[in-house]
């Protein structure tokens, strides 16, 4: 099967005072139509860059440095601007992490979303928009006269469902989902993953969840890209990261997890991510490994691929 | 030993809004027994009171009706001197572990200034010993930390710092309100663990304010669970978690995402919850609750089910021999 989404040697840096912050270096991704990949990695380990760089996003101070983000055959960082404006939404589309600030506060939800449609199709009559934005509502499980609301009169967990509603109106081929719960509480939480994976398969994308919070991403991905220092370190199916990952930093993750089979244990990873400015030689997870090797110091570990373009860059697995 | 540190008798908060009223928390008596110590988990979504309860406890907030006691006085009537010995000892950390630096001082400053307050007779070398000794109760290399500026540090070691500025003057009480909402996932252990090493080290009572099950399970002992302001289900925290018993216990241990391909979310529908504030009698949840029965238009009251275990719902039958008093369930 081809691949819906291809990203090669995806090179994103940052130029600031200090220097140049190599955010993301040489990743590789790919993903079939209807995958659900989760994305995690801590704070800074570039994977809100990944999701900005994809959208093309990526504003000054930051500069997408090199690589390919092939979506339905066509190379999205080739594209001219006015091109690419065409595809955000309607090819691939962005929910933000921050839902509260994400609306326009003076517009009525309706305005918001009429805007948003009338940019890819000018033309088309308004009560038709009108009908598309009611049927989004639905899917998203929001009674229809939120249109006619402004954002203030909304909770967290309804204006989240909204900018869920205005990603999938022209249903994209690809979501990406940037930590669409970090400041809502359990309950909400849930509702809004749920309304996501169900808008995800009704509608037929890919969907890419970014976050930190691995017990979401064992509720509802089908696969898990685990990032350390602007690289992704590992992807692998769900069942295999839970329950035996490879890579010495999933290792240390999931270990670190609560679970409630463990009450009391606390295992956090010692030592701390490593500056963006300042990384060490060879493999970037070394000084906090706990199965370094001399030549982990010296060389950056190779992609070992594995089948289902699943693959972990550690020396451990060289040889295989 | 077994004074009661802080007493809260009866207290509630209302808070107005032109002709509104918004009951943040209905009337609660519950006591933080100086021995032992114990961490307690006030548990809730946004808007279930949790934060308003720490603010009366900290004596940021003053309740509407009844009285907060510190070692039997209260604590709005308290003497200058008094309020001191308040303050020292009864110590808070935040949610947000960048907002309280000051970026233009090192973080020595922020760990001087209450030893100073405190303690003014302490000698330069007295406070850097007082220092690292906090510092490395919660896990930190002295000569790590000490000169360096705030944005030096990571998330999770600048939330760090605040527990050990909260215990550098070592209180008996530390309120905790969302210490690890906003770290990594990876770091939280870390804060956790402190805050565990300070309870069995520094027999530190601990309020552990949370909407976080799971943590909340790990380090605490006992649970008051938080639902509009009304107390739902309060006790032992391995019974309330491993046995809920209350409806909304039961919708917040549902709702956790755990880390465990076994333990997937059920397939249980929760109505949302309303936008409107339900005023008058009757259970809180009863508008959300999907076992809800005319009684329960009238307010349930806390009642034990088992030891250590209380729960106001109506579904429950209330055990006559055991004590309903919170303050002996937690």
């Amino acid at each position: 099967m081809e691949h819906l989404l291809d990203i090669t040697g995806l090179t994103v840096s940052y130029y600031t005072d200090i220097g140049r912050a190599i955010a993301l270096n040489q990743v590789d991704l790919k993903l079939k139509q209807g995958e659900k990949l989760g994305l995690v990695g801590e704070s800074g380990s570039g994977k809100s860059t990944m999701g900005l760089a994809m959208m093309r996003m990526i504003k000054p101070p930051g500069k997408v440095e090199g690589g390919s983000v092939v979506i339905g055959g066509v190379d999205m960082l080739q594209l001219s601007d006015k091109e690419m404006l065409k595809r955000r939404l309607s090819t691939i589309s962005y929910i933000p992490q921050g839902a509260m600030n994400s609306l326009n506060p003076v517009l009525k939800i309706k305005r918001q979303m009429i805007d948003a449609y009338k940019a890819h199709y000018p033309n088309h009559k308004l009560d038709q928009i009108l009908q598309l934005a009611h049927e989004a509502m639905i899917s998203v499980e929001l009674p229809g006269h939120v249109l006619e609301m402004h954002p203030h009169e909304l909770s967290g967990g309804m204006k989240q469902r909204v900018c869920i509603a205005i990603g999938i109106l022209l249903r994209p081929q690809i979501i990406i989902a940037d930590e669409p719960t970090s400041a809502l509480d359990v309950v909400t939480q849930r509702q809004v993953i749920e309304t996501l994976n169900r808008v995800q398969q009704k509608i037929g994308s890919a969907l890419i969840l970014i976050g930190h919070d691995m017990g979401l991403m064992a509720q509802s991905m089908d696969k898990v890209a685990v990032m350390y220092a602007g690289e992704i370190v590992e992807i692998n199916d769900v069942q295999t990261v839970f329950t035996s990952p490879k890579h010495p930093y999933t290792q240390a993750l999931i270990s670190s997890l609560p679970r409630l089979q463990n009450r009391g244990e606390f295992r956090g990873i010692p030592g701390m991510a490593p500056s963006l400015y300042r990384l060490p030689n060879g493999c970037r997870f070394h000084p906090r490994c706990n199965q370094q090797q001399p030549q982990c110091q010296t060389t950056s570990p190779p992609k070992s691929v594995f089948e289902d373009e699943k693959y972990v860059t550690c020396h451990l697995y060289e040889a295989s | 030993m077994n004074t009661a540190t802080l007493e809260l008798k009866n207290v509630s908060k209302l808070y107005r809004v032109g002709k509104k009223a918004v009951h943040a928390l209905n009337p609660i008596t519950f006591d933080l027994l100086g021995d032992p110590a114990r961490i307690i988990t006030v548990a809730g979504e946004s808007g279930s009171g949790k934060t308003t309860l720490a603010s009366i406890m900290l004596g940021l907030l003053g309740p509407t009706t009844g009285q907060v006691l510190y070692e039997g006085k209260d604590v709005s009537k308290l003497s200058g001197a008094q309020y001191r010995d308040f303050r020292k000892n009864v110590q808070a950390v935040f949610q947000d572990p960048f907002a309280v630096f000051n970026p233009f001082y090192q973080v020595d400053h922020l760990l001087e200034v209450p030893i100073r307050k405190f303690n003014p007779g302490l000698s330069k070398a007295a406070r850097r010993k007082a220092m690292e000794e906090a510092l490395e109760a919660v896990g930190l290399q002295p000569s790590e930390i000490l000169g360096r500026y705030p944005h030096q540090l990571s998330g999770g070691q600048r939330q760090r710092i605040n527990v050990a500025r909260a215990i550098v003057i070592k209180p008996k009480i530390l309120v905790a309100d969302e210490p690890v909402s906003m770290v990594d996932a990876s770091l939280r252990a870390n804060i956790l663990e402190a805050l565990v090493s300070l309870r069995e080290n520094y027999k530190v009572n601990i309020l552990y304010i949370t909407h976080d099950l799971t943590t909340a399970y790990h380090v605490s002992d006992s649970i008051i669970v938080l639902y509009r302001g009304s107390v739902m289900e309060a006790g032992d925290i391995t019974k309330v978690v491993e046995s809920p018993q209350h409806p909304y216990t039961q919708l917040l241990i549902n709702s956790i995402p755990w880390p465990d391909l076994e333990r997937k979310w059920d397939n249980q529908r929760y109505a949302n919850p309303d936008i409107q504030e339900i005023s008058g009698a009757g259970c809180k949840f009863y508008s959300r609750c999907p076992n809800r029965q005319p009684g329960c238009q009238v307010t349930p009251q806390l009642v034990p089910l088992f030891p250590r275990h209380l729960a106001s719902c109506l579904l429950h039958q209330p055990q006559a021999n055991l004590d309903s008093n919170l303050t002996q369930n937690l």
